[in-house]
């Protein structure tokens, strides 16, 4: 009895006193560095560059040159998304089939522990005109390119630092994979082909789309990559934020693309937000 | 597998030769005695004894490594808090609502983060420079603290706790004597992830720092703009031999705290 009642008083105090001290530093954190920066993005996005109430910067997003921005931001996010997920999922599979298989994991995950800005250095001497694989064009007999500043770079090098962030749910999707599964499907008759698409794709969709949700995001707010790699040829709309907020100082302009990006973050999370409901619904199903 | 068991082994081969070819790339040249990255003429480590003699490049990485020490410990200290607070909180509706805020920073864009908080300083009067890079870092780690925190402590069994209460612990003892210890390899993967956000940041100290502060990310974005030095290989090299070590610590520490040993200690 004075057991449960001593319990019982824990339970009260943790819920009341002592939580609610605990409570407070992150709470302030919510308030301070999540609810109130988007309100400020959202407040600012209505203000011109002289501070007065105005529609302008949404009616200015509308036009040709803010929709052409995000037309092509969304490509290329797209782009790097699709060369990403293709490299990627073929690359979980082989690992999950590996001996050693964690620590192969680990090792292509140390990559992306160093500094971003000192691998994007890197590919500016690695791809440069005098650089290796110039070299090597002009050995093989293509002869010097200019790979530097184009399309292909910049996409090459995004999917270069996204790789490793599709790969882990990937692999983590298919090392959860019953290899019965498999087996069953192979036994009743499909071939490989079937297996993958029937069997191994709808099992593995959870790991897939997080992997997406993680790429596509941060590829269509890049902007350190576009200017360094692309040489201001790709715009992408994180690179259009950078310009209004710290070049032309136009925080509302700024602000309204931002808030633009934010709507689309939120469609595509509400898109690729894995489902384990229907997952495991359509497990009993079969 | 059996039929092309060749394929898997060549692409596999040729993922890890592109991933690791920028970085092992920086390196060789770092012992370049020629200033370019193109021509290697001969070896040599002039360009390691650069980086310890150019003073503002030693106050910029003591300035990184500060800021990323600083931001992990507060973050991982508020992140535990916040993991506690959601997890023992009675309020379903409330607990969901705290836990999507909670991953909002996770999955916004560095820039949108970047940019935010810099109309947030500069309308609340922090001055850009140290101290809004460390609170922008504080702030972005939290949410990852909390999201490796949590599930120790939905592993924790609450039998736990009434043991303790019927063997007389007082609350504070509860804490420190029975949550903390189950849930510190949480607290401790929280602080390693929040180090490395913060070591690896650039778009948000980016749009925070002004014009007297700069971490390394910045600094090295500044510098790939403007020329070509090989002083930037060294650190390279520096800076991959630290991470190298750091991993190799991170997977010691998890892996004994794995071990049997520390439950009987007590």
């Amino acid at each position: 009895m004075m057991r449960d009642l001593k319990r019982m008083v824990w339970r009260m105090k943790t819920n009341r006193a002592s939580l609610r001290l605990s409570m407070v530093p992150y709470s302030l954190w919510i308030l301070l560095f999540v609810i109130a920066p988007i309100g400020l993005i959202v407040y600012y996005s209505f203000f011109d560059l002289s501070g007065n109430f105005t529609f302008e910067n949404y009616k200015n997003f509308f036009t040709s040159v803010y929709l052409k921005l995000t037309v092509s931001s969304f490509w290329y996010a797209f782009l790097i998304t699709f060369f990403s997920l293709l490299i990627s999922y073929p690359t979980a599979y082989f690992l999950t089939k590996l001996k050693h298989k964690q620590l192969w994991l680990l090792l292509i995950i140390i990559p992306s522990w160093i500094n971003l800005l000192l691998k994007t250095y890197a590919f500016i001497g690695l791809m440069g005109l005098y650089g290796p694989v110039n070299a090597l064009l002009e050995a093989v007999g293509i002869g010097k390119q200019q790979i530097l500043f184009t399309d292909f770079s910049f996409v090459f090098v995004s999917v270069y630092i996204f790789i490793p962030f599709m790969i882990l749910p990937i692999f983590n999707a298919l090392d959860k994979l019953n290899p019965a599964l498999i087996d069953a499907s192979r036994d009743l008759g499909a071939n490989a082909w079937t297996t993958f698409r029937r069997v191994i794709w709808p099992l593995t969709l959870n790991g897939v789309k997080s992997g997406v949700q993680v790429v596509f995001i941060p590829a269509l707010s890049l902007f350190m990559i576009t200017r360094l790699i692309a040489g201001n040829k790709v715009i992408t709309l994180g690179t259009a934020i950078e310009q209004q907020f710290l070049v032309t100082q136009n925080w509302g302009m700024g602000s309204t693309i931002a808030v633009f990006l934010i709507l689309f973050m939120v469609v595509i999370l509400l898109l690729t937000t894995a489902n384990e409901r229907g997952m495991a619904g359509s497990g009993k199903k079969r | 597998m059996e039929r092309n068991g060749k394929l898997p082994k060549i692409f596999l081969t040729a993922v890890f030769l592109v991933l690791y070819a920028p970085i092992f790339y920086l390196i060789f040249y770092s012992f370049n005695s020629g200033g370019t990255m193109s021509h290697f003429e001969s070896f040599t480590w002039e360009h390691y004894a650069a980086v310890f003699e150019d003073k503002r490049l030693i106050i910029i990485v003591l300035n990184t490594v500060v800021v990323a020490l600083l931001s992990a410990l507060i973050s991982t200290a508020i992140g535990v808090m916040g993991a506690i607070t959601i997890h023992y909180m009675k309020n379903k509706a409330m607990r969901n609502a705290m836990l999507s805020m909670n991953s909002i920073l996770m999955v916004s864009p560095d820039v949108i983060i970047g940019a935010s908080f810099l109309i947030l300083f500069t309308l609340v009067g922090v001055k850009l420079g140290f101290a809004s890079v460390l609170l922008s870092h504080i702030a972005f780690s939290i949410p990852i603290v909390v999201i490796m925190v949590l599930p120790k402590l939905q592993e924790m069994s609450p039998t736990l706790i009434d043991a303790a209460l019927d063997l007389g612990a007082t609350r504070k003892e509860i804490m420190s004597r029975v949550i903390l210890p189950f849930i510190k390899p949480g607290i401790f993967a929280g602080f390693f992830l929040a180090l490395t956000y913060s070591l690896d940041d650039f778009a948000v100290t980016f749009f925070v720092t002004g014009n007297g502060f700069s971490t390394l990310s910045v600094e090295i974005y500044s510098m790939a703009r403007t020329g070509v030095t090989l002083t930037i290989n060294a650190l390279s090299g520096l800076i991959f031999v630290i991470t190298a070590a750091l991993i190799l610590g991170y997977y010691f520490i998890t892996n004994r705290t794995k071990t049997p040993a520390s439950g009987v200690k007590r």
